[in-house]
Formats: C-alpha cells, sequence, structure tokens
C-alpha cells in the first residue's frame, strides 16, 4: 500500500484540534499542583510567591500518613488479588470456549458501566444485613469489584497475543500445567501482569465512590480529602497532597500502560501494517 | 490440547492424573475446564454483585421505621417514588445532565480519535497513553480540579478580575447544571477516545481510496465511509459515558449546588443523613431499571438507522 496516499496528508486544523485537546484535558488538573506551591491560603490568582510549607505541613500529619498506610494496603491487596483472579478468568476466556461465555464475561465487566453507587449502596445493604462492620476489609472487597474487570481487559490482549501452540509444546514434552504455566505462560504475558498489578493498584488507591459507602473509621487517602474539603482553611494542604497523589497515579499508570503497549499494537494493529 | 491422547484407548499406561469423576470431568471437557479457571473470578463477582444486588432488591420493598425497618413487603416505595414529584424531576435532571454531557463529550473526542486512527504514524502508542491516562488517575482529585478552576475566586474569576475585564466574580461559573456538564465531560472524555478509537483505526483505508475514486469528496466520503463504520464505536463510547454518569454523585455534590443536584445524591443521602435505607433502595433499582430502559431503546434506534443507511 503506498504510504504516502491523499488520506495520509497531513491535516492541519485536526492537528491543531489534537494539540488543544490535550492542553485542556490536562490543564486543569496541573492547577493543582501549581497552586500547591502557592504562599496564600487562598486559591487564586496572582500568584503570591513560592513556598513548600503545605507539603512539609502534610508531611508532620499522623492522619495523612494513616490513611496513606490505609490506601497502600488496601490497594497492594487489590492489586494482588485481582491480577491472579484475572490472570485465570482471562486465560479461561481466551483458551476455552465453554457454553455461555459472552454472558459471563459481560457480567464480568459489568462494573465498568453500571454506576458504581449501586453497587456500592448494594454492598453496603449486604454488610450491614450480615452485621459485617465496615473496616478496610469491606473496602477492599468493594475495590476488588472495580478492579477485575481492569485486570481481565489488561490481560485478555496479552492471551490473546500469543499462540496457545507454545503452551501445548510443553504439554507435550512433558511439563504439567503447574510449570507449563510458571514456565511458559507467566513469562509470556509478564508485562501484562505487571501493568494489571500497577493499573489495578491506582484505581484502588484513588477510588472513591466505593470507599465512600464502605469505609468504617479508617480512611482511604480519597475519603480524608473528601472529609477535609468542608475546612477552607485546609484547602492549601489538599491541594499538596491531591499533588501528589496525581504525580504518583501518573507515573505508575504511564508506566504500567508503557509496559503494556505490545498487547496493545497486536491487537489494534489490525490490517493496516 | 490432551483430548486425541485420550482418544486412542489403552495406548499407553497413563490414566487420567486423577480417578475421581471431577478430575476425569476436568481432564475431558473443554467447557469444564474453562469453568474451572474462570469460577474463582465468577464466584467472587456472584457474591459480590448478585446476592448484594438481591437484598437490594428486598430492602427497596421494606419501609424504614425510625432506626429499624418494617419487613413486610411492600410497594410503598415505588409509589412513592411516582407519586412525589421531587424524585421524577431529580431522575430526569440527572438523565438530562448526563445525556448532555454524552453527546458533548462524543462530538469533543471523535475528532481526537480520528486524528490519532488516521494522522498520526509515529509514536501512536505514545498518544494514546497520554490521551487516556488521565482517565485512570483519581477521579474526586479530577473533580477537585473543576472547583479550583471554576470556584468563586478560582482560576477563571481571577484571572479574568486581574486583567480587568470583569469587576465581580462570574457566580454561574460554580453551583451550576453547566458547570455539572462540563466537569462529567472532561473526566470521561479519556475514556470516550478508545472505542471510537478501534472502531476507526479497523476501518479499511482502501474503502476510503474506492469513494475517492469514484468521485466522492472529503465531506461525502467521511459521511458514506467513515461515520458508518465506526457508528459501533460512537455507540459504545456513548453507552460508556451515559450509563455511568447518570448515577454520579460526587461531581454534582462538589460542583453543581441546588440547582445541578442528581438523583445519585439523593441516593446517597438516603443511606446517610436522611437514612431512609429501603427509600435509597427503590431509588437505586429505579435508576437502574431506567438506565436499562434507555440504553435497550438507544440500542434498538441505532439499529434501526444503521439498517435504513446501508
Amino acid at each position: 500500500m503506498s504510504t504516502e496516499s491523499y488520506i495520509r496528508r497531513p491535516n492541519r486544523p485536526l492537528q491543531v484540534y489534537a494539540v488543544i485537546f490535550l492542553i485542556v484535558l490536562y490543564v486543569p488538573i496541573l492547577f493543582i499542583p501549581l497552586f500547591s506551591f502557592n504562599d496564600s491560603i487562598y486559591v487564586r490568582f496572582p500568584l503570591e510567591g513560592f513556598t513548600v510549607k503545605w507539603y512539609i505541613e502534610l508531611f508532620q500529619r499522623e492522619a495523612v500518613w494513616n490513611a496513606f498506610m490505609n490506601s497502600v494496603r488496601v490497594g497492594a491487596v487489590v492489586a494482588v488479588l485481582s491480577t491472579a483472579l484475572g490472570i485465570f478468568a482471562a486465560k479461561a476466556i481466551t483458551r476455552y470456549r465453554f457454553p455461555g461465555r459472552g454472558p459471563v464475561v459481560g457480567f464480568i465487566m459489568l462494573p465498568l458501566v453500571v454506576p458504581l453507587i449501586i453497587f456500592g449502596v448494594a454492598l453496603l445493604v449486604l454488610f450491614s444485613q450480615m452485621g459485617v462492620p465496615l473496616s478496610l476489609y469491606t473496602v477492599t472487597i468493594g475495590h476488588m469489584i472495580v478492579c477485575l474487570p481492569f485486570s481481565i481487559a489488561t490481560l485478555l490482549p496479552r492471551f490473546e497475543g500469543f499462540d496457545p501452540s507454545i503452551e501445548e509444546a510443553s504439554a507435550d514434552l512433558g511439563e504439567n500445567a503447574w510449570w507449563t504455566f510458571w514456565r511458559v505462560t507467566l513469562p509470556m504475558i509478564f508485562p501484562g501482569v505487571v501493568a494489571s498489578l500497577m493499573l489495578t493498584f491506582t484505581v484502588s488507591f484513588d477510588e472513591f465512590i466505593m470507599a465512600f459507602f464502605l469505609t468504617g473509621t479508617q480512611p482511604t487517602l480519597p475519603m480524608y480529602i473528601w472529609g477535609q474539603l468542608r475546612f477552607p482553611q485546609e484547602f492549601p494542604s489538599i491541594l499538596a497532597l491531591s499533588s501528589f497523589i496525581i504525580a504518583a497515579s501518573f507515573v505508575i499508570v504511564f508506566i504500567g500502560l508503557w509496559i503494556n503497549r505490545g498487547a496493545h499494537f497486536s491487537t489494534i494493529k489490525g490490517d493496516d501494517r | 490440547m490432551s483430548d486425541q491422547a485420550l482418544s486412542p484407548p489403552a495406548a499407553s499406561a497413563s490414566p487420567p492424573p486423577r480417578a475421581t469423576w471431577f478430575g476425569r470431568l476436568i481432564y475431558r471437557s473443554e467447557a469444564a475446564r474453562g469453568f474451572a479457571l474462570l469460577s474463582p473470578t465468577l464466584i467472587f463477582m456472584l457474591v459480590a454483585l448478585l446476592v448484594p444486588f438481591m437484598i437490594l432488591l428486598v430492602m427497596s420493598l421494606w419501609t424504614a421505621v425510625g432506626f429499624d425497618f418494617d419487613t413486610t413487603l411492600t410497594v410503598n416505595n415505588y409509589v412513592q417514588a411516582t407519586e412525589r414529584p421531587i424524585y421524577g424531576a431529580l431522575l430526569q435532571r440527572s438523565l438530562w445532565i448526563s445525556g448532555i454531557a454524552t453527546v458533548a463529550t462524543v462530538m469533543v473526542c471523535y475528532p481526537m480519535a480520528y486524528y490519532v486512527a488516521f494522522h498520526v504514524h509515529r509514536n501512536k502508542m505514545l498518544w494514546l497513553v497520554f490521551m487516556t491516562m488521565p482517565f485512570w488517575t483519581s477521579y474526586l482529585l479530577r473533580i477537585f480540579a473543576w472547583k479550583v478552576v471554576l470556584g468563586y475566586e478560582g482560576v477563571i474569576n481571577s484571572a479574568l478580575m486581574n486583567v480587568g475585564l470583569i469587576e465581580q466574580p462570574l457566580e454561574f461559573l460554580l453551583y451550576s447544571k453547566e458547570a455539572v456538564i462540563i466537569t462529567l465531560a472532561h473526566a470521561w472524555a479519556a475514556f470516550a477516545i478508545l472505542p471510537m478509537y478501534v472502531s476507526l483505526e479497523k476501518i479499511d483505508k482502501s474503502l476510503l481510496e474506492a469513494a475517492t475514486d469514484l468521485g466522492d469528496g472529503p465531506v461525502m466520503r467521511f459521511l458514506r465511509i467513515t461515520l458508518p463504520l465506526s457508528l459501533p464505536g460512537v455507540i459504545s463510547a456513548s453507552l460508556l459515558i451515559f450509563i455511568p454518569t447518570t448515577g454520579d454523585y460526587i461531581t454534582p455534590a462538589l460542583l453543581g449546588g441546588p440547582d445541578g443536584a442528581m438523583i445519585g445524591n439523593l441516593i446517597q443521602k438516603m443511606f446517610g443523613p436522611i437514612n431512609n435505607w429501603p427509600m435509597g433502595a427503590t431509588l437505586s433499582i429505579i435508576l437502574m431499571l431506567v438506565i436499562a430502559f434507555i440504553c435497550v431503546a438507544f440500542i434498538l434506534m441505532t439499529m434501526f438507522v444503521r439498517r435504513r443507511i446501508s
């Protein structure tokens, strides 16, 4: 196919649009770090001067550390569990034909679209009727619901991208299912597994809607921020905390997506190349 | 993988590793193996999604009595929900707000998806990563960012006042329906691009060349080839935004004010300060039913339109 066809001619207006789009997508978020270094309790122009005192003040707060550790703990557990379940599910979906596969997959992916408030209140009702007190465990269960579809969606292209005959060869050469998985399957899907761990951790770390209904006395970091939003004098420290979360999330997500970019290419490439 | 190995009877002295009926079932049947692998996920989802939902359904038939529930089943809550105008009005407003946000997001994102699918040849992955990255980061913080931008003394107001364009802060920016719509559109933009990008990327470029060779200009080419072929992506993008935003309550709580409150806020209040859980359950069920109804109607409509086009 000719590489310089008229369809591939650069389109100036569209290029400008794309750049503006990216700017508009990021600028509102970037105001948070900008004002977090502002030496004023008010979030407004003109900027008063550079300071890191909000960060230092934040650093000394015990409540922030507690909330941070809660979020990290929940996020780590959720990431490991949902990735582990996601590996099994993605393998089952790609490797085996079984009746009702479509509806089952649709059901598992449901939390991606259905408003999370409904799952949140439904779980809340379940826990309260069973007499389970709200704690970090209930938050973890809620976050698993949110993260499992993401984990599966991240891992599916990985499984689709590699040839099942490699696994069969390993089985024919005498490895049992367990060693085939460790020595063949896992190395092949490893980038997907790392990406899934990083993405699900971030989603759980940043998740708010489920946490809102399911948190007990120990707040996660987003819940802590929500609680502080009522106090105007806390605004700058919230900005500092948010900047930290945003920076961390962006770094983790970028690495996760970038590690897993090969999977995207194998599915997206199609017939173009 | 081992089905063939099994068929010659007594070919070797290696029987299935486990001789129980379950082991044999797993060994022989592909479907059983598939289900066995999927079962941890499936059981978790059934317990964590379906069971709570059933209880929610039952609870919607109860009545709140003080801090306790009267567990005699009654449709009283549903009658109330249809009779008292506040519920209908809030639901209508939620659908309206997220409908407009959906249309806006899809229209803004379509050219972007088109650009990356057709005009980006190098670093395509980098573009995709940068477009979708905000979606993965905190929803709460992305909304919080808009509060900073739109606030009474926020970025826009203080900047305009500094330049001298306005004397008083513009009050309509924050706490309005418009603020909610802008924020929702911005927050979900990253999510909308992917399905549209995928369906645009799949389009066979030779179809476009054929259309041009047969005399279509750029506009006709777009309307007759690109747009209809990318319609599945547009539909899934619309649903992916419309459904979750209808139930959103953070954005209206932070930016909506009394004018921009949505049904999600009321549901949250029913489970919080108002403390009428059965009514909250009823509203959740109604919300789900309405969303499902609208989605089915939307899908049927687009199928009808597509049949008329092609």
